[in-house]
């Protein structure tokens, strides 16, 4: 029985999700600040080693942490509900802009040397070991008897930033946005697994479901690394996936801005690379992963950017992807 | 009362004044767009049938419980609780493996409806279990036997002694249920697939809702998950009540 290593990646997970949800896990005592960092799930690894990093600096040396991981609108959410945050870091933008319109990080979050990209990734595809199905091109996803696993687009920010993957690669070939969007029709008819986060999409493919699985570089190296029998091909088209971040407006200062400026820095982003993220610099290797470049990279920008990207795709009524989910509902033979 | 309102009723009024915040054409509209249709029907359905599995199965299991002896029967009793005690994420993940693509025993059912309804019966199972079994324990086989001794034969006695007695609890247990069941979600995320109009059932498609920035119409599906609820367990009252007093 070939159990254990899916079960256990995703006890790992649950039981830092729970670690999250009590709220804090702070580090030694002593400490003259103390900052609390709210994120997304993926990047908690991450955290770990940076948090270490930056206590070695003189800058960091008198800062703890208390660290909250989870989906990144959950994470969102609570923090514009009240949860207290000094250093936020999410998957979408649109998660920073909630917090932006809640008045608790300040309108000028993008002026920084990276607008505000914290850590970056692509798009993958996440293939059997082998590759037995030959994927290497989109257009390869869609034909007959190729099985795809993406998460809910409705439900995951991962999911977006493939769906827009998908979408863009068809214009960076050419193609009108019409015909782009024909391809998300029939990409669709091709996914037979929707989760609800993009962690449990990478548990499902592992677990044997699937052909293909539309994930985070990042996260397809993780999987790697973990020993899964699973290889991963760089799409020619490919998206620039920006995970971004903000210190709020009543963070614990300098400490909170000294963090962000860490994070940013070449050592920041060497321990970020080391993870499997793209680094937002020129000049960070990492000694494991190479971050080979694809032939055309684009970003949410070239697309209109995640505001415009928001309402025309991903409103649950009038949005392209709902009515994308509406067509493949043709069927609902059980 | 008031420690009702403060855990109940309060955050039950807090969905019902959310759902309505844009006004009756939004709820409406949000209760009524084909995906939520899709979602609340599946839900139904699914509910209704694992209930129905599990009042046949439940009694059945608390039958062996209560009048077979065998050795590990303690342990088999404490058994039935697990499900209740598992986080419902994790049951959804260990269904998955067993009952998954790489099922060890040829069985997969994973990313399909049958997946849900496997989930539900797992997660909705003591109810039933626990409601009958003390029922069973303090039924007078007397009643049984004399009946037997008038000549009954056993599904008569079924029938018309056990039947009747098992059916207030069969009721509340089955009740409590397929409330669980229609608003489950950590084990139905993992194994449902969760493709809407096909194997997306409500509380997935409220997750979806919040995600999107909907709040509202979030609220609006929980308020008709909600009012069925609360309809199947007045009816259920209504009938323990009439039978009571009708003393079938």
């Amino acid at each position: 029985m070939k159990i254990p290593k899916v079960l256990v990646v995703f006890l790992g997970v649950v039981a830092l999700a729970t670690a999250g949800c009590g709220g804090s896990s702070s580090a030694a005592g002593g400490k003259q600040v103390k900052l609390d960092l709210v994120a997304y799930s993926t990047p908690a690894e991450a955290y770990a080693d940076l948090i270490k990093a930056f206590n070695d600096t003189t800058a960091g040396a008198d800062v703890s942490f208390s660290e909250s991981y989870g989906s990144s609108g959950d994470q969102s959410r609570a923090v514009e509900a009240g949860q207290h945050a000094d250093f936020v870091h999410f998957a979408l933008e649109p998660d920073v802009t909630r917090e932006v319109d809640a008045g608790i990080v300040g309108a000028n979050w993008q002026s920084g040397p990276t607008k505000g990209v914290i850590a970056k990734s692509i798009t993958v595809f996440v293939v059997r070991k082998g590759n037995p199905k030959d994927i290497k091109t989109w257009d390869d996803l869609v034909k007959p008897g190729v099985d795809v696993v993406n998460a809910n687009p409705f439900t995951s920010g991962g999911a977006r930033w493939n769906v827009m993957a998908a979408y863009g690669a068809q214009i960076e070939q050419g193609k009108s946005p019409a015909d782009a969007t024909q391809y998300l029709y029939d990409l669709y008819k091709h996914i037979s697994v929707q989760d609800d986060s993009a962690r449990d999409s990478l548990a499902t493919f592992t677990g044997g479901k699937g052909d293909v699985l539309l994930a985070y570089e990042n996260e397809a190296i993780l999987a790697k690394d973990a020993g899964e029998d699973i290889e991963y091909v760089i799409p020619p088209q490919t998206i620039s996936i920006e995970t971004v971040g903000a210190v709020t407006k009543n963070a614990k200062e300098p400490a909170a801005q000294d963090f962000l400026d860490f994070l940013l820095s070449k050592q920041g982003q060497q321990i970020f690379a080391d993870h499997g993220y793209r680094p937002v610099m020129d000049g960070v290797t990492s000694a494991n992963y190479d971050f080979p470049t694809p032939d055309t990279l684009f970003t949410i920008a070239d697309l209109g950017g995640w505001s415009k990207v928001k309402d025309e795709f991903f409103d649950d009524q009038k949005g392209i992807m709902a009515k994308v989910e509406q067509s493949i509902g043709v069927n609902p033979a059980a | 009362m008031a420690y009702l309102s403060v855990l109940v009723l309060l955050p039950l009024a807090a969905v019902a004044w959310k759902s309505t915040g844009e006004g009756w054409d939004t709820f409406w509209a949000s209760v009524s767009a084909p995906d939520a249709v899709a979602a609340l029907k599946l839900t139904l359905v699914m509910s209704l049938l694992v209930v129905a599995v599990n009042a046949v199965f439940g009694t059945l299991l608390a039958w062996v419980l209560v009048r077979d002896q065998f050795i590990g029967k303690g342990l088999v009793n404490s058994i039935v609780d697990l499900p209740f005690a598992l986080p419902t994420i994790v049951a959804g993940l260990v269904l998955v493996l067993l009952y998954g693509p790489q099922s060890p025993i040829g069985i997969d059912v994973a990313y399909q409806r049958a997946g849900i309804l496997l989930a539900l019966m797992f997660e909705t199972l003591p109810f039933v279990v626990r409601s009958v079994q003390p029922v069973l324990l303090e039924l007078d086989r007397e009643m049984e036997e004399a009946a037997a001794s008038l000549g009954a034969r056993q599904t008569t006695v079924f029938r018309r002694i056990i039947f009747p007695n098992l059916l207030p609890a069969l009721l509340s247990g089955g009740g409590l249920a397929f409330a669980k069941a229609i608003g489950e979600f950590g084990s139905i995320s993992i194994i449902s697939g969760n493709v809407p109009f096909d194997t997306q059932v409500a509380s997935i498609l409220i997750y979806g809702r919040i995600e999107s920035d909907n709040p509202e119409g979030a609220a609006a599906i929980a308020i008709v998950l909600l009012g069925i609820s609360l309809a199947v367990l007045l009816l259920i009252s209504l009938a323990h009540r009439w039978g009571t007093k009708h003393d079938v």
